[in-house]
């Protein structure tokens, strides 16, 4: 097993207290580690700031069934990447943003906000994105239930 | 009468944009103080027509995200498959996907240096690369089949193999095109107008392009030193030599001498690989189903760094499939940029980031008038009747070109 990646893997088990099957190294240059919703931002920042993953990749939204997951690919700049997943149940599920910390994350929590449903808290106020203003309310894309023929159809563009 | 802020809405259907954005800036006077940006007029589901897609076809729909950089994506998504199904491709299928790669690269900067010199009413600029460009795309559809939009990856490898009698071929349009480029790196150096246009006009300050999260050539001209090339290689670039080009001027200068210096990089590129190709196989065979499981796949679009996401649960298509294209974690930096600049600046500022779009068709068909012929044009023809054309007009380039051709020779 990689050593560095081994390291880090460690390190988050001794300061967060997670069982070490939620943690694993995929390969060189891949973590993947499952973190309970209420730490996940101390976890978070304790990558950021203690171990140096600076760079965020993106956020992907993942329809989990009676959850929400969302998956944060922070990198260090040395090419590490830890992918913290994180999962809120689907009838409550409130993320807290992490635009404050990285603004190019408000592009990826709106569009889990528009695709999947998420609620973020502490986005600021803004335009919303991908869907048009005028796109139906509670109709989220990216979730499994969803299909292109689900509600009424009609022209949703701009002026429509 | 006092100053007042003006709001201009610019788009989502403007003739200074290329596709569909949507602007709102505020000045002052001439001065922008703030501006807005509102994305998604092209949002065309991609992620969701994926999941009810088999992971081949996926292939296809992911490299049809953009024109540009198709096989970026089509990469970056297939590294990313077959890390989930354990897949080990062929060194010789690696060898060929980086030498597309950089060749793509190649096209899409000079691309791109022809878009800004159009931008500041350098059209000169636009012709001359543009021109240039067709070699490497007689390259790309020499090796591929296509100009855009490739073909050439499969899950397990390539499709195509490239025979012996294309290497001399890849050589010389390489030599060709390192030889314009170094003229034109003499023209980013040397020549005082487009030197003066570009020099401070889109500011970024180092801090604030790790801050925003810039990427690619925008970040490392504010000296950025991130190239995922280097920092997380895949394909066969741990097998070879480039450097990482970073610039610190901080504005669209800078932007111009890091793609500049990057053609060169690619250029050296193109040759190691063609040189260190090994002989054998290029491809593996797929399985239909990808077992379960995830992974994460980065790749140096000519634009930035690529994401892409895969989720499989052990059946044919995907479970999610997650995009992540360099121009989103740019754009929202133009706002940044755009900020206290002029409002005269606004085009080339949004350009040097380069903003994908599409490229041209590679046939038409013609009908003529008189009898209702319908003929097929390829590529030598339609430029052939172009040439003449022009020519029937009394625009005759010949001699001009047989000049610039004498001027080549003895330099």
């Amino acid at each position: 097993m990689p050593a560095e990646e081994d390291k880090i893997k460690q390190q988050l088990i001794e300061r967060f207290g997670l069982p070490s099957d939620k943690i694993t190294v995929q390969r060189d240059r891949r973590i993947w580690a499952d973190v309970p919703a209420s730490e996940f931002k101390e976890i978070f920042d304790y990558a950021v700031d203690k171990l140096g993953f600076v760079v965020l990749c993106t956020i992907s939204g993942l329809d989990e069934g009676p959850t929400l997951g969302a998956i944060y690919h922070i990198a260090r700049e040395s090419g590490i990447i830890l992918n913290l997943h994180v999962s809120v149940p689907k009838d409550k599920p409130v993320l807290k943003t992490i635009s404050a910390r990285f603004p190019a994350a408000d592009a990826y929590e709106r569009e889990m906000v528009d695709l999947l449903g998420m609620q973020v808290e502490g986005l600021p106020a803004g335009n919303r994105y991908p869907l048009p203003d005028n796109w139906p309310a509670g109709q989220y894309p990216l979730r499994k239930d969803w299909q292109a023929s689900t509600g009424e159809k009609k022209e949703v563009g701009e002026n429509a | 009468m006092p100053e007042r802020e003006v709001r201009i809405p610019i788009g989502p259907q403007h003739p200074m944009l290329k596709e569909p954005e949507s602007f709102l800036l505020t000045l002052r006077g001439e001065k922008i103080t703030d501006m807005t940006v509102r994305l998604g007029y092209n949002h065309r589901g991609i992620e969701k027509a994926s999941e009810s897609r088999t992971y081949i076809q996926d292939m296809y729909l992911v490299e049809r995200i953009c024109g540009i950089c198709s096989h970026s994506h089509s990469t970056c998504f297939i590294q990313a498959v077959e890390e989930i199904a354990g897949l080990q491709v062929p060194k010789r299928g690696l060898y060929i996907r980086t030498l597309i790669a950089e060749l793509e690269r190649i096209h899409s900067h000079l691309l791109w240096l022809g878009v800004a010199g159009h931008e500041i009413g350098f059209d000169t600029l636009l012709m001359y690369t543009w021109r240039d460009r067709e070699l490497v795309m007689d390259i790309l559809a020499l090796l591929t089949g296509n100009r855009v939009n490739y073909g050439i990856n499969t899950i397990g490898g390539v499709r195509r193999d490239i025979t012996q009698d294309q290497i001399p071929q890849i050589l010389t349009a390489i030599d060709k095109l390192e030889e314009r480029t170094k003229y034109y790196i003499q023209v980013g150096t040397q020549e005082i107008t487009l030197r003066e246009r570009l020099s401070g006009v889109g500011k970024l300050s180092k801090e604030d392009a790790i801050r925003l999260g810039a990427v690619g050539p925008t970040a490392r001209a504010s000296g950025v030193n991130r190239d995922v090339r280097r920092d997380d290689p895949y394909g066969v670039y741990g097998d070879l030599t480039f450097d990482v080009i970073t610039d610190d001027h901080c504005d669209v200068y800078g932007r111009t001498l890091v793609r500049l210096g990057e053609l060169m990089q690619s250029y050296k590129l193109v040759r190691q690989t063609v040189r260190q190709m090994p002989e054998g196989p290029v491809s593996v065979k797929a399985p239909r189903k990808i077992p379960a499981g995830q992974a994460v796949s980065r790749y140096e679009a000519p634009r930035g760094e690529d994401v892409h996401f895969v989720k499989a649960n052990g059946s044919d298509k995907p479970e999610r499939v997650k995009v992540r294209a360099p121009t989103l974690a740019n754009v929202q930096v133009v706002a940044h940029m755009l900020k206290d600049g002029y409002l005269a600046d606004t085009p080339i500022v949004i350009a040097a980031i380069d903003p994908c779009f599409s490229c041209t068709d590679r046939a038409i068909l013609t009908t003529d008038i008189d009898n209702g012929r319908t003929d097929k044009m390829d590529w030598p023809t339609l430029r052939t009747y172009g040439i003449k054309w022009y020519q029937k007009q009394g625009i005759d380039f010949s001699e001009l070109n047989r000049k610039l051709r004498i001027m080549r020779e003895s330099n």
